[in-house]
Order: C-alpha cells, then sequence, then structure tokens
C-alpha cells in the first residue's frame, strides 16, 4: 500500500493542534497500528491509549475523520488511496494529552447507578433463568465501555452543564441490564427520571450508529425504560398496579 | 538534584492489578473490613481478563453430571504433566464452582441450559464439558461483574498508576511506589500487605496474544523484592492465534471454536492431529475420526477429538505441520468450522470470533476456515506462594493469577485461568486482610530507597544522546521469539542471553524525549526494567531444565524426564544476581496419588 498522511492531534488543553505525519502501511493495518509506527518511528512521546487491539476492551476511542470509532477496528484500507485521515481525541471529555482524554465522568455515573438487588434462590438453593430471559440483557452485558455513545451524545457533547444529571447511554444500557436481569428486585424508575436524567435523550440514536458492539441502546434500551418511566407514573396504571399487584414502587 | 516529590496513600492491603485476580481480592479484603487500594495499570475494567474468551472451568456438573472436583483436579494436573503444585490444584478444582456462582449472585449472566442452570461447554484437555461460558466472551462478562461490585464496596481505586518497586520494612513488605500515567507524578502507597495480581509477561514475545500491560511487571518486582520464582521456563503458546494479516498476528482465536466443533486441517485438508497423539494422552484421545466424531455427543463411550488436546501439544504439531511444508499461505495451518457447524450456531457461539475475522481479515468464518499459528498466551510460572493463604516467600506480599506460579504446573488447561483468578484471587484478598489485621502498628518506609527509584526513574530525561526505547523493546521480542521460543536449544538460549544482557545495558542509557504527562515512551523505557529481567528469567530455568515437558520443549533434550519431573527450577535474586536452583515438589498425599490410578 501507499504511505499515508495522517494529522494527528498534538498537545494538552489549550495548547494543541495538529500535526501531520507520513506513514508507510502494510496490508491488513488498521488507524491503531499507524499510530503506534508513528510512536516508534518519530513521535515516541505520542500519547494514546490502547490495550487488546481486538475490539474487545473499548481504550483506543477516537475521532478519526470526525466519526467517533475504536481506532483498533479501523482499517486503513477504507479510505482513499492519498486522503488525509485525521485523527482526534474524543471530544465530549477533558483532554489529557494528545488522544487521551480524561474520561472519569464516566466512572463516576457507573457508581451512582443502584448495583443488583437479588431475589431468594430457589427452594434447592440455586437460580434457574432461561436463556430467553437472558438474551435480552445479554445485549448489553457486551458493552466494551470505549464510552463512544457518551462521546457522540448530544446531550453533553456541546453541554458540560448537563453533566451533573445526565447518566448517557452506557449507564441508561447499564440500567436496562439490571432492570431486565432475571434475579434484580430494584425498581430504578426515579432514578431513572432524576439522576440519570433519561427526560434529557431525545433519542436521535447518535448512540446506537456509534456503538462497535452494534448494541441497539436506543431501540432495545433508552425507548422501554421511557415507556416503563412513563407508565410507573401513569396514575390509571398505578391503580392498576394497586390492585393487581406486580412491580414494586419506586423507591 | 532537588528531592523529587511524591504523594502517599495509606491502606492496610493494597493489590496491584484490576483483572479478576485483583478485584476479586480487592473485594474479598474489603469484606473483611479492612481499607483496600486498588491499584490498576489502564483504566478500570480494561485488563487483560477482558480478553479471555472461552470460559470458567468449574465441576458443577450441570451438563455432565459425572463431572466432580477429583475429575478436574486429574485433567488439570495431567494438563500440567503433573508439575502442578497438587495443593493449589485440588483447592482450584474444589472452589471453583462456589466461586462460578458467586459471580452468578453479583450478576453475571452465563450462557443457560435447557433446565435454566449454567451451561458448560468443552475445551482441550478437559473430560467433561465444564467450561462456564458467555458466548465467546466470558471475560468481559467476569471483568465487567466483579468491576461493578467492587464499586460499591469503599475499594479506593488508583487508575492509571504504574508500580514501579515494592517497598520493605525490613524482612517484610511495606508498600509499593510508582507513578501516575496521565501526569507522570510520583505516588508511594503504604501497606501492611500487597497483593500482586499483575498478570503475565507476554509482551516480551513478537508474536502474542498479550497487550501493552503485559511486561512481568508482578514478576520482577516481587524478585527484586526478595521472593522466589518457580517455573518460569513454561511459557504456554496458544495453538490458534491470528496469522493474517500481519498487523494482527498473535491475536487470539479462541479454543471455543474446537470445543465447538472445528478442527485443524493442514494445506492437503488432512485433519493432522491424529498424527500427534502423544503416548501420555493415548488412552483418552480419540485415534480415529469415526470415534472423535461421537464424542462430541457421547462422552462415555468415545474418547476425546486430539483437537482438544491440552494447548501444549496442539501449538507443537501446528509448529511440526508448518515445517514439514503443510502450512497455510501465510504460515499457519486451518481451522475449519464453517463446514462443519451451521452458520446460526457459529453467529451465536463465537460472536466475537465471527466480529474479529470480518472486520480484521475479510474472512466471514461461517463459510470459510481460519488460518490460525502459534501465539505467546500465558506463563504458567510465577511467584512462589503457599497454597492455601497465597503469601509469597516475602512476610506481607500474596500473588494470585498469572503472575503467581505452581497452580498449573508446566502447562495450563483453557478455562482453567479465570477459575485460578477467581478462587486464588478470593484466598489472596483474605489472606492479605487477616496478615494486615494481626500485623498491627504501622509499617516504616525508607525514604531514601523511594527517592532513589524516583530519580532513577526521571534520568532518561536528562540523557541526551542514548536510544529510543522502542527500538529497544522490538529487539527484545524478536530475540524471545526466535531463540526462546516454542522449540529451545542451548545454544540459542545462550546467545539469548548474552543478548539480554547487552540489551540491559542499553536499556540503561535509553533517552525519552517530552514531558512527563502521559508519555509512552518514557513509560516503555520504565517497563523495560520488568521486561529485561522477566526475559532474563525465563531464559535461565528455560536453559536449567534440560528435559521437555508442558510449555518448555528442548530440541536438544526432546523427552519428558521422571527426574525433572520431582524438581521446580526456582529463581531468587542474591547479591545482584538471579539464582538458579531445582527444588523438591511438595508431595501429592496417597488419596490424591490414587485418583491417577484408577484409569488410564
Amino acid at each position: 500500500m501507499p504511505p499515508a498522511t495522517l494529522k494527528v492531534f498534538r498537545g494538552q488543553a489549550a495548547q494543541g493542534d495538529f500535526r501531520e505525519y507520513r506513514v508507510d502501511v502494510d496490508e491488513g493495518m488498521v488507524v491503531l497500528d499507524v499510530i503506534h509506527r508513528i510512536q516508534a518511528t518519530q513521535a515516541p512521546d505520542l500519547a494514546c491509549r490502547w490495550n487488546c487491539k481486538a475490539g474487545k476492551c473499548g481504550s483506543c476511542s477516537a475521532e478519526v475523520n470526525g466519526k467517533p470509532r475504536l481506532m483498533c477496528m479501523t482499517r486503513m484500507d477504507i479510505f482513499e488511496p492519498g486522503e488525509t485521515i485525521s485523527v482526534a481525541p474524543i471530544r465530549t471529555f477533558p483532554l489529557i494529552r494528545d488522544l487521551v482524554t480524561d474520561v472519569s465522568y464516566n466512572y463516576v455515573k457507573a457508581r451512582e447507578v443502584p448495583p443488583l438487588r437479588l431475589r431468594p434462590p430457589d427452594a434447592d438453593g440455586k437460580y434457574r433463568m432461561m436463556q430467553e430471559d437472558v438474551d435480552r440483557p445479554q445485549e448489553f452485558h457486551k458493552c466494551i465501555e470505549c464510552f463512544l455513545c457518551q462521546d457522540v451524545c448530544h446531550v453533553i457533547r456541546d453541554h458540560e452543564e448537563h453533566k451533573p444529571a445526565f447518566a448517557g447511554p452506557r449507564f441508561f444500557i447499564k440500567i436496562a441490564g439490571l432492570d431486565m436481569h432475571p434475579l434484580d428486585t430494584l425498581n430504578r424508575t426515579e432514578f431513572v427520571r432524576r439522576q440519570a436524567g433519561i427526560g434529557l435523550c431525545n433519542i436521535t440514536k447518535c448512540c446506537t450508529e456509534v456503538c462497535p458492539e452494534h448494541i441497539h441502546i436506543t431501540d432495545n434500551g433508552i425507548i422501554p425504560m421511557k415507556e416503563r418511566m412513563a407508565d410507573d407514573f401513569d396514575p390509571i396504571v398505578w391503580l392498576l398496579r394497586k390492585f393487581r399487584g406486580g412491580r414494586p414502587e419506586p423507591a | 538534584m532537588a528531592k523529587p516529590e511524591y504523594e502517599t496513600h495509606e491502606h492496610d492491603v493494597i493489590v496491584i492489578g484490576a483483572g479478576g485476580a485483583g478485584l476479586r481480592a480487592a473485594i474479598e479484603a474489603a469484606a473483611q473490613g479492612v481499607s483496600v487500594g486498588l491499584i490498576c495499570k489502564s483504566l478500570l475494567g480494561k485488563a487483560h481478563t477482558v480478553m479471555a474468551e472461552g470460559g470458567i472451568a468449574a465441576a458443577m456438573g450441570n451438563v455432565w453430571p459425572e463431572d466432580n472436583w477429583q475429575v478436574h483436579f486429574r485433567d488439570t494436573m495431567r494438563g500440567g504433566k503433573m508439575l502442578n503444585n497438587w495443593r493449589m490444584a485440588q483447592l482450584h478444582a474444589q472452589e471453583a464452582p462456589d466461586r462460578v456462582l458467586e459471580l452468578e449472585r453479583f450478576g453475571a449472566l452465563f450462557d443457560r441450559t435447557k433446565d435454566g442452570l449454567i451451561s458448560q461447554r468443552d475445551f482441550g484437555g478437559h473430560r467433561y464439558a465444564r467450561l462456564a461460558h458467555v458466548g465467546d466472551r466470558t471475560g468481559l462478562e467476569m471483568i465487567r461483574t466483579l468491576q461493578y461490585h467492587a464499586i460499591h464496596q469503599g475499594i479506593d481505586v488508583y487508575m492509571e498508576c504504574k508500580v514501579e518497586r515494592l517497598l520493605k520494612d525490613g524482612d517484610r513488605v511495606a508498600g509499593a511506589f510508582g507513578y501516575w500515567r496521565n501526569t507522570g507524578q510520583f505516588v508511594m502507597f503504604k501497606a501492611k500487605a500487597v497483593v500482586l495480581a499483575t498478570g503475565g509477561i507476554g509482551k516480551a514475545w513478537k508474536i502474542t496474544s498479550n497487550s501493552w500491560e503485559y511486561t512481568g511487571d508482578g514478576h520482577a518486582t516481587a524478585l527484586w523484592a526478595g521472593a522466589d520464582l518457580i517455573d518460569m521456563e513454561f511459557v504456554q503458546f496458544h495453538p490458534t492465534g491470528m496469522v493474517w494479516p500481519p498487523s494482527v498476528r498473535g491475536i487470539l482465536v479462541t479454543e471455543s471454536v474446537r470445543g465447538d466443533g472445528g478442527t485443524l486441517k493442514n494445506n492437503q485438508g488432512e485433519r493432522f492431529m491424529f498424527n500427534y497423539i502423544p503416548e501420555f494422552f493415548k488412552g483418552e484421545t480419540a485415534d480415529n475420526i469415526e470415534e472423535a466424531e461421537r464424542w462430541y455427543a457421547d462422552k462415555k463411550n468415545n474418547r476425546r477429538t486430539p483437537d482438544l488436546l491440552p494447548r501444549d501439544e496442539v501449538a507443537r504439531a501446528i509448529n511440526s505441520e508448518v515445517k514439514a511444508g503443510r502450512g497455510s499461505p501465510h504460515g499457519g495451518v486451518f481451522l475449519d468450522i464453517c463446514t462443519r457447524r451451521p452458520a446460526d450456531y457459529i453467529r451465536k457461539r463465537l460472536p466475537s470470533m465471527y466480529h474479529q475475522f470480518k472486520e480484521l481479515a475479510n474472512v466471514d468464518i461461517t463459510r470459510e476456515p481460519m488460518e490460525v499459528g502459534p501465539t505467546c498466551h500465558y506463563v504458567m510460572g510465577g511467584v512462589r506462594v503457599d497454597a492455601d493463604s497465597t503469601q509469597a516467600t516475602v512476610a506481607g506480599l500474596f500473588a494470585a493469577g498469572e503472575v503467581a506460579g505452581g497452580m498449573h504446573g508446566s502447562n495450563r488447561l483453557g478455562g482453567n485461568s479465570l477459575s485460578d483468578l477467581l478462587v486464588f484471587g478470593r484466598r489472596a484478598g483474605l489472606h492479605a486482610a487477616l496478615y494486615a489485621k494481626n500485623l498491627g502498628g504501622t509499617v516504616t518506609i525508607d525514604r531514601a530507597e523511594v527517592e532513589s527509584v524516583a530519580r532513577a526513574a526521571l534520568e532518561p530525561f536528562s540523557r541526551s544522546g542514548g536510544e529510543n526505547p522502542y527500538a529497544i523493546q522490538a529487539e527484545l521480542q524478536e530475540t524471545m521469539h526466535t531463540l526462546v521460543g516454542i522449540i529451545r536449544t542451548e545454544a540459542e538460549m545462550r546467545q539469548a542471553l548474552a543478548k539480554i544482557e547487552t540489551l540491559k545495558e542499553r536499556a540503561r542509557k535509553v533517552r525519552v524525549e517530552g514531558g512527563r504527562v502521559y508519555n509512552p515512551g518514557w513509560h516503555i523505557a520504565l517497563d523495560l526494567q520488568s521486561l529485561l529481567t522477566v526475559a532474563e528469567c525465563t531464559t535461565l530455568a528455560a536453559l536449567e531444565r534440560k528435559e521437555s515437558r508442558g510449555g518448555h520443549t528442548r530440541d536438544d533434550h526432546p523427552y519428558t524426564d521422571d527426574t525433572w519431573g520431582k524438581v521446580n527450577v526456582v529463581l531468587r535474586l542474591r547479591d545482584g544476581r538471579v539464582q538458579v536452583s531445582r527444588e523438591p515438589l511438595p508431595e501429592m498425599p496417597a488419596e490424591l496419588r490414587a485418583l491417577f490410578q484408577e484409569r488410564k
């Protein structure tokens, strides 16, 4: 393959800029390979995160030609020959240096989600769950926490002020996964409405589009949760539930 | 030079490493009511466990009621060619089922049987289908479950923090010293007990399934702190790594492909594994295709397909096929599941393999065979520990998971790693907490020592001249790959030792550009210390063991030798030099020995 030209963001906070690198590219290379080659040959201090190099750990998130992607799963042969490829850090989080951002927001939000509250086991001490009941939450358990959905979410991408009261798509599916967990007994509706701020989401599906695991974040996670929330606060549904029994009340 | 500055944190127990073992250790220590700090080199949830695919081996008997801990114990010992620490293998087999069920109570969602119990799949070297799994992303489920459980247990998590040295107070451990990767500032952890859960050493080889993190930090820091290492000659080359395109070479292809019905073939279309059944496994391995095919459904009356021999056997077989000119176009062999299982089944059982080959290699594994070849995957050797408590030969130092030695003997069975992390992670956390509670008082740190480590770490910034650390790392990887790989000889290993000496010399003069904030060049320069140390340890131990066994194959000593089956090769640092000795294995009690006489 011909050499490639990359414009890579270099620098810290306010004083950063794109710098151009010409790099030899071999067959099958992905953007992360090219970044590694730049480190080894031209810019040993070029900062980037990575671990598995196989789309399993979600460390190497970046914006390649403006699109949020995993660098390890972005092949160089998808670009036009001669095209200059820009590689920038994910924008929604504060920059540390070069391609590395401070994603601690996500770890704060993770801690806020009320954890699993387990139901008692069957009489023989075992837990039984049918595969068809496990299928739905398993989809959300595929999440590799690359935070690309958080990066692209317009609620926080350009609105720092929304961050304190908005969990973001990653944590909506975390909550959905808990709510659909066959062994869970906790009602998180009030949490979803108040602390997680699901009302701010107006289902533009940007998160679903960028998910490298192809999780149906909006259709299978967010929309059912919004519907359930509407149900939980609907006075008629509430009355019916009072008489018929059903899911526990919001905490 | 001004005194280097550093911040200080104090805990009863610190756990270094936040993969499966580290997380499980931290959870257990916190449950004992002590103060716990959890230090990880990457972000939380990104450790190597996340890449584990196949499953967790545990004799739960959900699929085959005949399975029990004795059978699992026997498989594990035989897989390790009887060099395992028998007590570790016993505890592991006995406790693994409880640890899996506990993970379920923490929220893990395993694939289910028809009765709604945890499903179990076949894997190499296991007599029964035994691996609890979630498709082919079991490690992700495990780390996420532990991570989300841990964050509610009052554990302080220190992310992107690299430990450079363990600190001691006299003969016992007193903490650790390192730096924050994102600022480059130093940090000191004072602790009564330290749990090492740092994983392995695979980054010393060129073709590896391991990430940048696997630079042997725990092995090396333990050695420097005076602890013994054992079995360092045993390095597992996983038989099936990707081989094409070059940039993905080494990335793991899960053994589940074979567990779920895939077979290995050479370029003649021959299922060559039938030609490589060793005497040791003849009694339990099918020697003809018909029996092997029947085995998938009827394990009682048929022997296992040789495609599922232990990994060391399969890796050597692939190596031989390629050398004999019967390899695939890119120097591997073929792994075929597309002609053997329906496309839907493959996509459901092996979704991440499907995705990985499709995206990275343009191969649709439901239509075409994969090309695979051996890749450096796991080190069986590690810190010598007491089986029950996981304590190292230094007081207050504990080790669990890949960094600990003994559990897997000379070769680890697939699926026994995730269970090892849970069983011994829990034990390490428990015993570290008990140790810290019993110790009382406080530990004292030698500030002069801390400052000298800090000054040495900063030296690469002030050198003029000197080399790029990436070049030294690449040369080391090439050296280990060509001279201390799957097949070894004395002459080549001597050559490797000489090369490692020159690389150590060059590493002392390495130069780093830029500043301290998130500087990968500097991080690699510092990691070179541990990487070179573990490379030397592996080579020294491999030179010492003059036989072939498990993950150690000598062309000049091609046979397994019973006298070597009774000793571990032990390494320890004395007067600045690594000393090598042979020490007897702990002796297995008669009632366990009897398990190996019952059936062949």
